[in-house]
């Protein structure tokens, strides 16, 4: 399966089943769009016939262009097949491998955000904090249960985690107590929204999260109108000196602006840029997930300007970088060369088998977004273990070929069929798709590529080498 | 008339040098693999 697509100038072939990506001009697009199903003669004749004015496109050079074609073929880089069917489980054929938990240390928040997926924290609940000692023994069970995995993955999350300030950093000392006890290496990440950072959660965070998800809508009005504290006040101006302080001392460590966008600012590139030019340059923008039904949900008739905003988005990143004012965009960050093996890419997030959430109580859940959809998407209790094994089998079978409408998909090796919460909230099965997220997805990695093409060919015109021509960077 | 190939890691060949398991759980494409002497 090829996918072609051009933009900003660019025209990219992408060989899906061997990630292979190849920048074209537009007679050489269409011709590896005719090439793999029609013969030689016609896919000749027809383009000699669609370009007579080109004087490039000459009988010879077509006839060279379909032996480039021949030996890309050959070499597994163009018009590759699905081999991976029998591949599909490696990374769950042992569904009690457990690698990453994400702790729900805090069932409660200082801000009231409508559009929160957690129901503003309690997740349609009682509001509560974990205990130490739940928190404790879920790493205990992580270890236990962990395997041959080395690397082990906690993230503090709710609710807002520094309202149970206290349980985090005592837990973070009880994996370190482990790390040496066992020789597995711990991970930890926290999601804030801000609110109580101060000096002494900042030089905690900085030595000892790994990374730092800091929630910001953007703009102040667009912030504020959703991120409001119990007495409706806006967080703006409460956590972005907070922020801007926390990343000044973060060093070179890893952190995430998050933000999300709704319908009420579709025009989100503007929050991208007041991202930006407030310091921050690590970003994310997520589209709201929500009821069809409210006001901030994404409807059909948006998309165009969804799809514009993330186009112009790729476009801004590549001046801004010209000028030394580059910022990474999470969903634009494509490492082409080292990115994920198939292995992952067909297995996906892991929810269910080697990813758990964690409630206060104890209790385990595929992931955090199956926390407040009640006891039929209970797993079990880090006190049982897993008890629903019907449920734990769903997710470990449920790799990208569980995804009927993955099947002829070009994008389905960079998302491994998608979120299975969004899928199980849109169509009532974790085995469905979310379909307005896979247009958004697709458009993200159209740009991701793109932008990995003008990278790689910014660094050949200033080697010397060859420009294709008509690019925008 | 031109075709330039990017570096790309080769999927086909990651079904034996892929696998271990020890990458961050997740976009599942814009996870780095962890074993930068595989990848």
């Amino acid at each position: 399966m090829v996918h072609t697509f051009s933009l900003n100038g660019f025209d990219i072939a992408l060989d899906v089943y061997s990630g292979s990506v190849h920048v074209c001009d537009p007679v050489s697009l269409e011709a590896i769009r005719m090439y793999e199903t029609q013969p030689l003669e016609t896919v000749m004749g027809r383009l000699l016939a669609d370009h007579p004015d080109n004087p490039e496109v000459t009988a010879q050079a077509v006839t060279e262009l379909l032996d480039t074609l021949d030996e890309l073929q050959a070499q597994g880089k163009l018009y590759t097949r699905d081999i991976y069917q029998n591949s599909a489980l490696h990374l769950k054929k042992d569904p009690n491998l457990v690698k990453a938990l994400c702790l729900h240390v805090a069932h409660a928040c200082n801000l009231t955000c409508s559009y929160c997926f957690a129901g503003q924290g309690h997740y349609q609940g009682e509001a509560a904090l974990m205990p130490l000692s739940t928190a404790k023994q879920a790493l205990d069970f992580l270890v236990k249960h962990s395997g041959s995995r080395r690397h082990l993955e906690v993230d503090f999350f709710g609710g807002e985690p520094l309202l149970n300030w206290q349980t985090v950093k005592d837990t973070v000392a009880h994996g370190r107590e482990l790390e040496k006890q066992t020789g597995k290496v711990f991970r930890f990440t926290l999601t804030t929204n801000g609110v109580l950072l101060d000096d002494e959660v900042t030089a905690f965070c900085n030595q000892e999260m790994h990374n730092v998800v800091l929630s910001l809508d953007g703009r102040p009005e667009v912030h504020d109108h959703y991120r409001k504290d119990h007495q409706g006040r806006g967080s703006y101006h409460t956590v972005v000196p907070k922020f801007q302080r926390f990343v000044k001392l973060r060093g070179d460590k890893e952190y995430y602006i998050r933000g999300t966008f709704t319908r009420r600012n579709l025009d989100f590139l503007e929050d991208i840029r007041h991202m930006a030019d407030l310091g921050f340059d690590k970003l994310s923008m997520e589209p709201v997930v929500t009821a069809p039904d409210s006001p901030e949900a994404l409807r059909e008739e948006d998309l165009p300007v969804i799809f514009q905003q993330y186009e112009e988005l790729a476009r801004e990143m590549l001046a801004r970088e010209k000028q030394g004012k580059g910022f990474q965009f999470y969903h634009y960050m494509l490492d082409l060369a080292h990115g994920p093996c198939v292995y992952k890419r067909l297995s996906g997030c892991g929810s269910g088998t080697e990813y758990l959430a964690v409630t206060p109580a104890g209790a385990l859940y595929p992931c955090h977004q199956f926390v407040g959809d009640g006891e039929a998407y209970r797993l079990g209790s880090l006190k049982e273990g897993i008890t629903n094994r019907e449920l734990q089998e769903a997710f470990q079978h449920n790799t990208v070929y569980e995804h009927t409408a993955c099947g002829d998909c070009w994008a389905k090796l960079y998302c491994a069929g998608g979120c299975a919460a969004n899928a199980c909230h849109a169509q009532g099965s974790i085995h469905g798709v979310y379909d307005y997220g896979c247009k958004l997805f697709k458009k993200r990695m159209e740009c991701a590529i793109m932008l990995a093409a003008a990278k790689e060919e910014i660094s050949s015109v200033k080697a010397g080498g060859e420009s294709y021509g008509d690019q925008n960077f | 008339m031109k075709i330039k190939t990017l570096n790309t890691r080769d999927l086909a060949a990651s079904l034996k040098n892929g696998g271990c398991g020890e990458c961050q759980t997740s976009g599942v494409a814009n996870q780095p693999c962890e074993n930068k002497e595989q990848a």
